[in-house]
């Protein structure tokens, strides 16, 4: 059904503002291929969310046009929606807010529950995405007694038990210490999906997306490989982008391709 | 989800589905309210019942009497019924009692402590979770199911919120010992509901973009076998036995 020429997100042309009149979004193209990791990067403010919240049509009403591997997002549509929901599966920043059913097993299952997935087909679904983020062991726990660690993975079980297409993560790394930050990238690194990924941590989008978008007052900036956008003094300073302390953009990724 | 009024065991009360175990209690409370006040036999024969499901359910009977206290107001009321009642009354150690009123107060008193404990049982047999999906199952309409369950699994959020904002408020010097400083506290409780329903926002928009269409799902199929239903009725069953024998022997 999908054709792998076919790119997995096509935005062309996307406008939106807000009823207060406040313009978020003015006139973003992007594409991403299948398979393709892409980190979104821009400044508090840039349009990053409700960038995000237009891939599943959540947000609407401007011009311009979303397609998911060709389907277009037409948010009158209610069975076409459905499907371009389980298509992009979005992971919210705060995991308490994704995951709101009393046990991590009936979260997992919410997702493909409302796709019409029953019986044993649901329980395949829900171990498949807790055993991909390793939290098979948590299937009947309260999301409350995880770690924030643990629920973030959880949160991220949730979304791939409707087996997306893209991955959308807001800011995957905060709040994690570095071992769950570690653990969460490999995750993502193992997943055959195309992943977009919205993200102030800088190394981290280095290390996990060959390419980067910039977003900076509801416009795309720059599109590039993530290294030499990130190794673009002038084009990070103009966008209020900072790397931390003593990182080199460019040392980090060649001692990542040759490990000692 | 596990409160202080669960209690973790094995027994064959725990194993019951939930809806027979609440359509249970909830017929047995009805015959215990509708059987006359004069009828103490029948009275003594349902507490013999609650006691019998109490060691079935394996449930300690000072772990039951301790959570029983809750009814102490409502008894405080009913000791006020024979001093304050009207009609014929009794000398009972100098006091002056109204005949009525004993009756009133002993009415009370049985009815809502049998009431209590059935309820008690119900609860420390059943887990929330549990009692949550019985209302449903039992056709509960599903907006209040979906109510229950949020608040099941959003409380502990709400608490930890809560706890981190006083800790916050400590920090900073707060240090409230007389009511006219109660301020930062009520503000905090404002805070905290802005937050609270800024989550909810939040959590509707991941509910939508996992495919929420206005309905939970119900993944849960099935209903309770006609053997629980049998099993559990025989608690209700007896009592009506009960009454119905007190009414026609006396």
């Amino acid at each position: 059904m999908i054709n792998v020429t076919e790119p997995a997100l096509t935005i062309s042309g996307l406008h939106f503002a807000y009823p207060d009149g406040r313009e978020a979004l003015r006139g973003v193209d992007l594409t991403l291929a299948q398979g393709e990791r892409v980190a979104l990067l821009g400044p508090n403010g840039a349009g990053k969310t409700t960038l995000v919240l237009h891939l599943n049509g959540i947000l609407h009403g401007g011009p311009g046009r979303v397609e998911i591997s060709g389907l277009p997002v037409t948010p009158s549509d209610r069975a076409a929606i459905a499907e371009i929901r389980r298509r992009v599966g979005i992971v919210f920043q705060d995991p308490d807010d994704q995951l709101f059913m009393p046990t991590v097993a009936e979260d997992v299952a919410f997702g493909p529950a409302n796709l019409g997935v029953r019986g044993t087909e649901l329980d395949n679904r829900v171990d498949e995405a807790l055993s991909a983020v390793g939290m098979s062991a948590h299937r009947d726990q309260i999301p409350h007694h995880l770690s924030f660690g643990q629920r973030r993975r959880v949160a991220v079980a949730t979304v791939l038990a409707m087996r997306p297409e893209i991955l959308v993560l807001d800011e995957p790394s905060s709040n994690l210490d570095p071992a769950s930050r570690r653990e969460l990238a490999e995750i993502l690194e193992s997943l055959p999906v195309t992943v977009l990924m919205v993200t102030h941590d800088l190394p981290y989008a280095l290390e996990l997306c060959p390419r980067a978008v910039i977003l900076d007052e509801g416009r795309l900036v720059a599109d590039g490989p993530t290294v030499d956008l990130l190794a673009d003094r002038s084009l990070m300073s103009a966008h209020r982008l900072e790397l931390p302390f003593g990182f080199d953009p460019v040392a980090a990724l060649a001692s990542r391709r040759s490990p000692s | 989800m596990s409160t202080p009024l669960y209690l973790d065991r094995e027994s064959p009360l725990h194993r019951l589905s939930p809806e027979v175990k609440i359509a249970a209690v909830v017929l047995f409370t009805v015959v215990v309210v509708v059987t006359p006040r004069t009828e103490f036999a029948a009275f003594g024969g349902y507490a013999l019942l609650i006691a019998a499901v109490a060691v079935l359910a394996r449930v300690p009977a000072l772990w039951l009497a301790k959570r029983a206290t809750i009814e102490l107001p409502f008894v405080l009321l009913a000791v006020a019924l024979p001093l304050a009642g009207h009609g014929e009354r009794v000398d009972w150690h100098g006091l002056s009692l109204s005949i009525d009123g004993l009756y009133g107060a002993w009415n009370i008193f049985a009815k809502g402590t049998l009431g209590v404990l059935a309820s008690l049982l119900l609860a420390a047999t059943t887990t929330m979770r549990d009692l949550v999906l019985g209302l449903d199952r039992l056709r509960c309409p599903s907006v209040f199911t979906q109510i229950m369950t949020f608040m099941l699994r959003y409380i502990d959020v709400l608490a930890d919120d809560a706890r981190r904002m006083r800790i916050a408020r400590l920090s900073r010097g707060y240090d409230p010992r007389f009511l006219w400083q109660v301020k930062a506290f009520a503000v905090g409780i404002g805070a905290l509901f802005l937050r609270s329903y800024e989550r909810g926002e939040r959590v509707y928009l991941a509910m939508l973009s996992r495919g929420y269409t206005g309905r939970l799902p119900q993944t849960t199929s099935g209903s309770a076998p006609v053997r629980e239903w049998a099993f559990s009725a025989m608690l209700p069953v007896a009592a009506a036995g009960i009454a119905v024998a007190g009414l026609v022997l006396t």
